[in-house]
């Protein structure tokens, strides 16, 4: 039976219903997207084979498959990493300046008041328009690349973790401060692990933009990356092979959304929601 | 332990040194509104040591702002407030605060979070406080819940873990801000009688705020009904109720009268507001 093959785990010897429960509701919940999925998959082949879609337009998912798979291997894991690189140093630097730069901001109502507009202004410039000017600034080197995924990526953390800063209840402030505690102890003790939900909230959007930061910077400035190769596969009218290049980068970003979910599970299960919706 | 007196009066007990005094305090502070708000109005009262007072009143009398005050988290505007003889300027030592809500660190299991004032003022955790926070499970019923998160426990349960983490540092004063309004009435009144039990066993300085009156008569030696905007003291009702107090205690007579004397200083006040 279709449950009792799921739920055999190679560490549990014994079959119990819980397993059974447990394995179902795996099922249950990873069945509707696979189902949704794969009927798109079908539709879009179809349409392809029925319609006279000419494949520079939009080649069919098994063109999409095959283009994919003729280019080596190789090529693949370099435009990967020369893009991984890019995103996941941006990342770390957003992580760098955005939660100092929140306890800033939470600590001192002068330095909000006087941080906080030019933030928005930051935020408010499309970055994608001035990824060119930052790489005629920073030349076409990595530099330049991660500082534009940086720019698209950090603001959100920054919100996210100024709110879960003074999302802390008022009493614990208040035994903090009864205590006479050192300032940075409140931060440390109290404050910050409170916000660890908002933190990761924002990490998670945050590497998302990272990723898109990514990708238009190797449009502007690169010589590898899956920006970059998506570029030249369209230059030469290999729309399979962009399209295929697109589904590298969608894997990739997902895979890096739930590292960083297994990560919050793994390091702080108690600022997960107590009920998981169903 | 104090034994109650038989009139009303509006000074402390006789004979003993306030342990906490407020001398005509009145606070004015800037609501979020942006709008003056007078908490408080000369207030003059005093605690004397191991006295237990309850501070009775509708919602926005102030008797928050009051706690506040005594645990030198906010300054009065007007007039002072003296614990022990000396000034409050800043929080001190000799204060226990219990909130409304737990409000424990749920990242940390039972044991550890009765510990965290030490560990969040000093840095590190001698073994001394570490056996310290063990009796005091011990006093609270929690001994065999040290190393549960606090999401694993009942409200009550995670209430007695609050009082346990107050009296770690052994305050002189405990300070508690309505400790049982989040609870169901049942579990309500197990921890007024919890509390009655750990205040025999080691005696403090209590001022505790409540809306209900009942529980006031069943704790205190003194209740003071008070009447809001701005807030001030209406009447300091002595309780005529002998010790140790128990479930027979609701039963007596005078638990009735004092309750609805109570009752009628608060809401002949709301009628005519």
């Amino acid at each position: 039976m279709k449950l009792r093959a799921i739920s055999a785990r190679p560490s549990s010897a014994t079959w119990s219903w819980p397993d059974a429960r447990a394995a179902w509701r795996r099922v249950r919940n990873v069945a509707p997207p696979v189902a949704t999925l794969t009927a798109l998959i079908v539709i879009w082949e179809a349409a392809c084979r029925i319609f006279p879609i000419p494949p520079y337009v939009l080649p069919p998912p098994s063109a999409v498959f095959s283009s994919g798979a003729n280019v080596p291997a190789m090529l693949w894991l370099g435009h990967v990493a020369a893009t991984l690189e890019v995103v996941i140093i941006g990342f770390a630097a957003s992580i760098l300046v955005a939660v100092p730069l929140a306890m800033l901001l939470s600590a001192s109502k002068l330095l909000s008041r006087s941080i906080f507009p030019v933030l928005v202004i930051v935020q408010s410039t499309p970055i994608v328009a001035i990824a060119p000017i930052i790489v005629v600034t920073l030349g076409t080197g990595i530099l330049a690349r991660i500082v534009i995924a940086f720019a698209i990526g950090f603001m959100p953390l920054v919100i996210s973790t100024a709110t879960g800063l003074q999302a802390t209840p008022l009493e614990l402030i208040e035994l903090s401060r009864s205590l006479r505690a050192r300032r940075i102890r409140e931060y440390l003790q109290i404050r910050l692990p409170f916000a660890v939900p908002y933190i990761f909230s924002g990490l998670k959007v945050t590497m998302t933009l990272c990723v898109i930061g990514a990708v238009v910077s190797e449009f502007v400035a690169a010589d590898k990356g899956l920006g970059y190769f998506i570029l030249m596969s369209t230059s030469y009218f290999k729309v399979a092979q962009a399209f295929s290049a697109l589904a590298v980068l969608v894997a990739t970003s997902l895979l890096l959304f739930q590292l960083i979910c297994a990560l919050q599970r793994g390091l702080f299960p108690w600022s997960l929601p107590k009920y998981p919706p169903a | 332990m104090t034994v109650p007196g038989s009139g009303p009066s509006t000074e402390a007990p006789q004979g003993s040194t306030p342990v906490i005094e407020l001398r005509g305090v009145s606070h004015r502070f800037v609501s979020s509104q942006s709008e003056s708000v007078h908490a408080l109005d000369n207030i003059s009262m005093a605690i004397a040591r191991h006295e237990f007072v309850a501070l009775v009143g509708p919602s926005g009398c102030g008797k928050s702002t009051l706690l506040r005050l005594v645990a030198g988290l906010i300054r009065p505007t007007v007039g002072s407030v003296e614990i022990c003889g000396q000034r409050v300027l800043e929080p001190r030592d000799e204060i226990g605060i219990v909130f409304q809500r737990p409000t424990l660190l749920p990242w940390l299991n039972v044991l550890d979070n009765v510990i965290f004032p030490i560990r969040h003022k000093h840095g590190a955790v001698d073994a001394a406080s570490r056996q310290r926070a063990r009796e005091l499970l011990q006093l609270v019923h929690l001994a065999d819940f040290a190393d549960k998160k606090p999401d694993e426990l009942s409200g009550g349960m995670q209430q007695r873990v609050a009082i346990a983490r107050s009296l770690l540092h052994d305050p002189e004063i405990l300070l508690m801000d309505e400790p049982f309004s989040a609870l169901d009435a049942l579990t309500r009144d197990a921890m007024s009688f919890e509390l009655l039990r750990i205040c025999r066993q080691r005696p403090k300085t209590v001022a505790f705020v409540t809306h209900s009156i009942p529980e006031a008569l069943l704790l205190a030696d003194r209740v003071i009904v008070m009447s809001p905007r701005p807030g001030c003291i209406r009447e300091i009702v002595q309780v005529p109720l002998s010790r140790p107090r128990t479930l027979q205690t609701m039963l007596d007579p005078a638990f009735n009268e004092t309750a609805s004397h109570i009752r009628e200083t608060i809401f002949g006040d709301m009628v005519m507001a």
